[in-house]
């Protein structure tokens, strides 16, 4: 057995002893789910460098780490943020903490609601992390919106809670919108800065005909944390699912998307930005698959590295062959501000259909030498200079969203990173 | 506009043609035993008279490569090849030193003239001595040609003149007999024996190729090239080619290829080694037409090739240019690493697949000295229920200070069962490196066929004609001779792929 595969082993054991202790332990298809989950964790270990999809990031860091599960709640509850929403969720180690929360209608913790929701959970389909997730879940957000029903803009915050010893927490979260249903999520992550920790989200969200999901998430875990989140979108004629993830804390953090186009004229938006400092990793992993004809996708992803750190996009567009008149377009960007940073950049297209217009770039860079002279050959000093085009850089990298919530959130993130983390 | 006039009498003719190269020619030929062991690899160095070291060599490869895996990475399917199941070495017997063309053997003569190689050439390539030697008598650019006939070379024409020179041409075979030093100091340098699995393979078991070195200053008069044939059955062709160019020389050279028209599956694994050192330029040009199988996709070759030079000197560069049309499975990474301060990387492709090929192909570009340069342009055309995939790999190392790389794939889509792909890697680890990358893929607008259909070119003609505008780019970088043949050759492959 190698390093990665006995990280795995520690989940098993811990899943042997609390499998009828868990949530929905009574129902045969979670059970079923869970089981999956756990050979698939078994046959494959945590996922290696050799493995295509993993090449550019090394979980052995996690593998090392002797993660627990929070068996019980923390007592006592964190200061929280003052709320920017009516509707805010609150997860505390992933749980649903009720009594902090203001629940918004059609939400539930997963845990009370698994017989209505075990439908919308997805197999692992081979993913070690989701088959993690699948195995040791405990509890999520439930939100099942009607037909038509608009849930305005509703605020999650997950929020690491225990500090003294290496915890690990799987939330799942379910999100159904019926048709012509509109939501905005605007999510944050966030947890002590010393603390080691694993957060590993998977997320199953059907978004119906005509309905529009706006999903921004903003990650700002501890420094020494982990966060591996999978998010498995699918989107029928018309519906939108647009994401936008900032990737700023953390020291080890994958985000990876899936979105499958399933009728005509469905949409993605999968927008990024990453912000990667001195000891963080950040890859932002994703998958479009176009199985509908007629349907646009839009991708931005900008990432800036300061210090020793690693930035990792990999985004795949599969267009098939039943998918004509597909609009894709991919862009990504990195701006490398130190000279121990590394990027690792991988768009990639694979086109079965003929009658597409797609297309994909890729940048790789430091500040522009000229844009630099031209600011200061108007008297501005060279550091303040570089912050301004950092700045510029960064500002540009999260304007594709509208949401004045969601704006605010990612403000606070990007604000003031340039003068903290590199200057 | 000739070359247009050309293509459109190439399309035209493509309609009775298919793969005009298809044809056998029935030679006495002399076989190892079938099958690959160690034995073989002895038989093959003992046939050849080497030096102990290069059997050494060779042995070596074998063990390491019994121990690999073979590749499964690149997009493309293939039935398990049987190792077992070919030959390893097969040359046409040798009649000592014919003095005219009358006694040499006619099959050969005539495959050489049906593969459209010129008359005074002919007479070199079937080992007739001092025919064709002055190149100015024919008025066009004389090339020199090393003509690989399964697992030997035949003939290799203006020695003489390119020895005045000091420009070594000759096979690799007698470069080993001739200049063991050069050979031993650089093979296996830029590709070592155990790099990739059909690299190791052919380590083992590589028969004959080209080799070239160009002393310093020196500026190669001519183009030279090697025409490679497999004809023989249930064969494998494993040749090596090695170019050195030394310190301020530059040399162009040229690649083609043809094999007969089988059902079955044949196995090309070669393997090119170029060294460039300070100030020198190579440039390589390849037009691949191996046979790609019929339109049903039966036979066909498997086209597993190994291609890396090393820009070894400051200020050297390598320029890979390549038309890939032929075989059945096409694996192919024409790399550069970039050693050298200033020193320039190319890659300029166009890979057609028809009918049921897939080709799997593009470069890898290493920049490690200061103020490296790469420029990759790669055109990708399917058609048919071919599939076509574009993978390359940009790599800077933080001490490439400077380094900049320029990437652009297009990929075209004729017809609706075909794919296009794209894989590229950037990983960059120098802040001062700028590399920028952008792709396409589409499909031929209405509106450029309309324009050309109204003007009186039907359905194939235009696609000709569209396709080779696509691909412009990449054919200018093509030694005038070089790319009117491969012009005609898109429009043969993609014969039948419209309407």
């Amino acid at each position: 057995m190698n390093a990665v595969t006995a990280g795995a082993g520690g989940f098993i054991s811990r899943f042997e002893g609390l499998r009828d202790r868990l949530p929905g332990a009574e129902l045969e298809q979670v059970r079923a789910l869970r089981e999956e989950g756990a050979a698939t964790l078994r046959e494959k270990g945590l996922p290696g460098r050799r493995v295509e999809e993993w090449r550019y990031t090394d979980l052995a860091p996690v593998a090392q780490a002797q993660f627990t599960e929070a068996l019980t709640a923390v007592g006592e509850a964190p200061a929280l943020p003052a709320p920017r929403a009516p509707h805010r969720v609150v997860f505390l180690d992933g749980r649903l903490a009720e009594h902090l929360s203001q629940l918004p209608p059609h939400a539930a913790p997963l845990s009370a609601r698994l017989e209505a929701a075990q439908d919308l959970l997805a197999a692992d389909h081979g993913m070690p992390l989701v088959g993690l997730n699948a195995m040791m879940f405990e509890d999520g957000l439930f939100l099942d919106l009607p037909e038509g029903r608009d849930a305005g803009t509703i605020e999650v915050l997950n929020i690491a809670a225990h500090a003294e010893r290496p915890i690990a927490f799987h939330p799942r979260h379910v999100i159904r919108l019926a048709p012509g249903a509109q939501l905005t999520l605007v999510e944050t992550s966030t947890g002590p800065a010393g603390a080691t920790y694993l957060h590993n989200p998977v997320y199953d969200i059907r978004v119906a005909e005509g309905a529009t999901f706006t999903h921004v998430r903003v990650q700002r875990e501890g420094r020494s944390a982990f966060q591996l989140s999978t998010i498995r979108a699918r989107v029928a004629a018309g519906g939108t699912y647009d994401n936008f993830t900032l990737n700023a804390g953390g020291r080890l953090v994958r985000n990876e998307i899936h979105v499958t186009l399933e009728g005509p004229k469905a949409a993605a938006h999968m927008n990024g930005a990453q912000l990667v400092a001195d000891g963080q990793h950040a890859d932002t992993t994703t998958f479009l698959d176009h199985a509908a004809p007629d349907c646009p996708s839009r991708q931005t992803v900008k990432t800036v590295l300061a210090g020793k750190s690693r930035g990792v996009f990999q985004g795949k567009i599969l267009v098939r062959q039943v998918a004509q008149r597909t609009d894709g377009y991919q862009m990504n960007q990195a701006l490398l501000l130190s000279e121990e940073a590394e990027i690792d950049a991988k768009p990639q297209l694979e086109i079965y259909a003929d009658d597409v217009r797609c297309s994909h770039g890729a940048t790789v860079g430091a500040l522009d030498p000229e844009q630099l002279f031209y600011l200061r050959a108007r008297g501005i000093p060279a550091e303040e200079a570089r912050a301004i085009l950092v700045q510029a850089f960064l500002t540009e990298a999260v304007e594709g969203v509208t949401d004045p919530i969601a704006q605010a959130a990612l403000e606070e993130a990007v604000s003031g990173w340039w003068e903290r983390e590199a200057a | 506009m000739p070359a247009v006039a050309e293509t459109i009498e190439t399309v035209q003719s493509v309609q009775e043609g298919g793969y005009k190269w298809g044809f056998e020619t029935d030679i006495e030929m002399e076989f190892a035993p079938k099958g690959l062991n160690e034995d073989i690899v002895r038989f093959i160095s003992k046939k050849k008279n080497e030096p102990e070291w290069l059997l050494e060599w060779r042995l070596k490869a074998f063990a390491l490569w019994q121990k690999m895996e073979e590749p499964n990475w690149a997009a493309v399917s293939y039935p398990k090849i049987d190792y077992q199941d070919a030959y390893y070495y097969a040359a046409p017997v040798k009649k000592a030193g014919p003095k005219s063309l009358d006694e040499v053997d006619p099959e050969l003569l005539k495959t050489y003239a049906k593969l459209g190689i010129p008359l005074k050439e002919q007479a070199i390539l079937a080992g007739v001595e001092g025919a064709g030697e002055s190149p100015a008598d024919s008025g066009r650019m004389p090339v020199a040609v090393d003509a690989v006939f399964d697992s030997v070379s035949v003939a290799t024409t203006f020695r003489d003149e390119l020895s005045k020179h000091g420009i070594i041409f000759c096979s690799i075979s007698e470069a080993v007999q001739e200049h063991p030093e050069l050979v031993r100091e650089y093979l296996g340098s830029v590709v070592p024996q155990g790099d990739n699995y059909f690299a190791c393979l052919n380590s083992a078991v590589f028969t004959d190729g080209s080799f070239v070195y160009i002393p310093k200053g020196v500026r190669c008069p001519m183009e030279l090239s090697t025409y490679f044939r497999i004809n023989a059955k249930s064969t494998g062709q494993f040749e090596r080619t090695l170019i050195i160019a030394d310190a301020g020389s530059h040399v162009s050279y040229l690649e083609g290829c043809t094999a007969p028209q089988r059902d079955e599956n044949q196995l090309h694994a070669a393997v090119v080694e170029l060294v460039a050192m300070d100030d020198a330029t190579i440039k390589y040009s390849t037009v691949q037409n191996w046979y790609p199988g019929d339109a049903d996709g039966k036979g066909g070759i498997y086209n597993f090739v190994t291609k890396r030079g090393a820009c070894r000197g400051a200020r050297s560069k390598i320029s890979w240019t390549q038309v890939e049309t032929g075989s059945a499975v096409t694996w192919k990474y024409p790399s550069c690493i970039l050693l050298g301060d200033d020193s320039v990387g190319e890659f300029y492709s166009v890979a057609v697949t028809n009918n049921f090929q897939q080709a799997d192909t593009g470069t890898k570009m290493f920049h490690i000295g200061r103020n490296t340069k790469s420029t990759i342009v790669s055109k990708g055309i399917s058609a048919g229920r071919s599939q076509n995939t574009y993978r390359g790999l940009v790599k800077i190392s933080p001490k490439a200070k400077g380094a900049r790389n320029f990437t652009q794939c297009d990929s075209l889509l004729i017809g609706d069962q075909c794919g296009a792909h794209t894989v590229p890697y950037i990983e960059n680890r120098c802040i001062t490196a700028k590399v920028e990358h952008e792709a396409t893929t589409s499909r031929i607008a209405e509106d450029q066929l309309f324009y050309c259909r109204a003007r009186g070119l039907n359905e194939e003609e235009a696609v000709g004609l569209i396709v080779n505008g696509f691909c412009r780019e990449v054919l200018k970088e093509l030694p005038m001779e070089f790319a009117v043949e491969a012009q005609k050759l898109l429009a043969i492959s993609l014969e039948g792929s419209v309407g």
